[in-house]
């Protein structure tokens, strides 16, 4: 019990609840994040509409099927489109496995030991390194050292081991999803480790799996930089062939189109890209499918 | 028994330990790759510090590595790509973390499959196109009205597309942050009459601020690798100027620029390319070093 005398009236503190001012902070802030998100969409609209009204109507058969050309109404994708789909399948060809065999590795096989946490955090160092470094590094082995020359195997090795570590944490992710329940299953059927990972873990992974190498494949197909490096041509009349010098793929032909001062050549510029965005929606839709076809038959 | 007399058990323990072995190996692949970008850079990069000597290099402010007389100053270059990258966070910190907040405490279920998506489709969208978008629409139709004086390529647009392009990368790791916090520090804000904007600033923020300022580190390095949305938004010329109203030169787009141009290979030009990457390789990683370190010394604070 207290006995001093109360604080003199006008000093006391009295309790404000401010009920009225603390709701418009509210009020306004939940404002301040609807006109965030709100500027993000718009941004989104706006360069879609910017592409499509420059870009479409440069789209004709003729723009797909043609080649390049110092005349912009005449030029064409045609090399840049097939050096895409070439470079994007080349990449998914060699990141799969070697990117699917490192993930079960950390998730399924590494101990908790030094090196195997060294290789964790070596993973997500390398998915940290800026994709024009990259470049420089298969610059340096693929296109010199290995005398790949400036051929689109070497872009797509360059670019494999651009996206490897997306592969790998994506594939971890899919492999860390299955259940504990199935491994046991396995094992208390007598089954080995690989024999474990092989029949019952990779095919309940293998929606996820498939999703992440998908879609790393179209960020690859979205890449300049590094191919820039590695050196992909700037004119390219021909059709690319895996070894053969002389390539070019779609971002690097919107690069060229782009640099150019000429309004025609930001038209097919913006058609470009338009074919680009197609072809990554294409392997976007292919990753809804994909997942949906494997995971029919998953369930638990 | 098998048909080479030895238990089945043991053979399939010989095949279990060769497949471990090959995924062990597919996994020191990634070991293997550091090791030879580090190893790449710095060879090469030794090659150009025999003829130009590394104190100039890091401390010239003049970089001419296409015009005569040569001058390898990288400090034009940093002061270019720090420039991009804070344009970038001023522009991408407020956006992304109000996002995240408003994804993370605010948002309906039925938003958040309206908002994801967009956030998912600006970050997947090559950032070619975004520099596209800076050179055509930003600058002429966006800037060119309020600043007649900008120059069709200029630092400001390359630093807002950049901040477009890394505002996902904050939003969604650090919704990730804020979903991280326990209810029962949001649910104990609630009991004590907090509105929900109260709980969010008072006590959800600062209890996710390092993943916060991790994601912020993280977009920050991001953004000064950033190559194809600068080298077309901002051209490249490299110059020691505060004025985002002009041309600048980044250190990735001066890499970009020297490899897309017929400069011979052997040439010091070409070289300086490797010490010019070595550079940007060392910032990077020492901001991705950063972010990783803030994550794991906070990780375990609410376990």
């Amino acid at each position: 019990m207290s006995t001093a005398s109360p604080p003199a009236v006008g000093a006391r503190p009295r309790f404000e609840p401010q009920i009225a001012r603390r709701k418009l902070a509210g009020t306004s802030f939940l404002g301040a994040c609807m006109a965030a998100i709100g500027l993000l969409l718009l941004a989104l609209v706006l360069l879609l509409y910017d592409v499509i009204t420059k870009g479409l109507p440069y789209i004709d058969l003729d723009f797909i099927t043609g080649t390049p050309s110092r005349r912009p109404e005449q030029a064409g994708i045609l090399p840049a489109l097939v050096g895409s789909i070439e470079i994007g399948l080349m990449v998914g060809a060699i990141s799969f496995p070697l990117g699917v065999a490192a993930a079960i590795y950390l998730e399924e096989y590494a101990a908790n030991t030094l090196f195997n946490r060294i290789l964790r955090t070596n993973i997500s160092n390398l998915a940290g390194v800026p994709s024009i470094v990259y470049g420089i590094f298969g610059l340096a082995l693929f296109a010199r050292a290995l005398q790949l020359g400036r051929s689109p195997i070497a872009a797509a090795l360059t670019l494999a081991l651009l996206i490897m570590p997306v592969v790998i944490i994506a594939t971890m992710e899919a492999l860390r999803s299955v259940p504990d329940s199935q491994r046991e299953g396995a094992y208390a059927l007598g089954a080995t480790r690989w024999q474990m990972v092989r029949r019952s873990i990779l095919p309940a992974a293998a929606p996820g799996i498939m999703t992440g190498i998908i879609l790393a494949m179209a960020r690859a197909i979205g890449e300049a930089a590094p191919i820039i490096v590695v050196g992909a041509a700037s004119f390219v009349t021909f059709l690319p062939t895996p070894f053969q010098e002389g390539f070019t793929v779609l971002p690097i032909q919107v690069y060229q189109w782009a640099s150019r001062p000429q309004d025609a050549f930001h038209g097919i510029a913006a058609a470009a890209i338009l074919v680009l965005l197609v072809l990554m929606l294409l392997l976007n839709g292919l990753a809804i499918i994909v997942r949906a076809r494997l995971s029919r038959h998953l369930q638990w | 028994m098998t048909t080479d007399g030895r238990p089945l058990v043991l053979r399939r323990s010989a095949t279990e330990r060769v497949i471990e072995l090959l995924l062990a190996s597919a996994a020191g692949a990634g070991i293997v790759t550091t090791a030879g970008i580090v190893l790449v850079l710095l060879l090469q990069a030794v090659q150009f510090f025999a003829f130009v000597n590394p104190i100039d290099f890091l401390t010239g402010t003049v970089w001419s590595a296409s015009i005569l007389p040569f001058r390898f100053g990288v400090i034009p270059l940093v002061a270019g790509t720090l420039g991009v990258a804070l344009i970038a966070l001023v522009v991408a910190v407020p956006l992304g973390l109000l996002a995240a907040v408003y994804l993370g405490e605010y948002a309906s279920n039925r938003t958040r499959t309206i908002v994801k998506p967009v956030l998912e489709t600006l970050a997947g969208i090559p950032t070619i196109v975004l520099g596209f978008f800076a050179l055509n629409f930003i600058t002429p139709e966006l800037l060119k009205p309020i600043l007649p004086e900008i120059g069709t390529f200029n630092m400001l647009s390359a630093g807002l597309v950049v901040g477009l392009l890394v505002t996902p990368l904050i939003a969604s790791l650090s919704e990730d942050a804020l979903r991280a916090v326990p209810r029962g520090l949001r649910e104990g804000a609630f009991a004590m009459a907090a509105t929900r904007f109260e709980v969010t600033r008072k006590v959800i923020f600062p209890a996710a601020l390092s993943g916060i300022m991790s994601s912020i580190i993280l977009a920050m390095s991001r953004a000064v690798g950033e190559t194809m949305a600068v080298v077309l938004a901002m051209g490249f010329n490299p110059r020691l100027t505060l004025d985002p109203l002009e041309q600048g030169g980044t250190m990735a787009g001066f890499i970009a620029q020297i490899t897309s141009g017929d400069t011979p290979q052997d040439s010091l030009q070409f070289k300086s390319l490797f010490a010019v990457g070595l550079v940007l390789f060392a910032i990077t990683l020492g901001l991705n070093l950063i972010s990783n370190r803030i994550v794991a010394r906070f990780r375990n604070r609410y376990s």
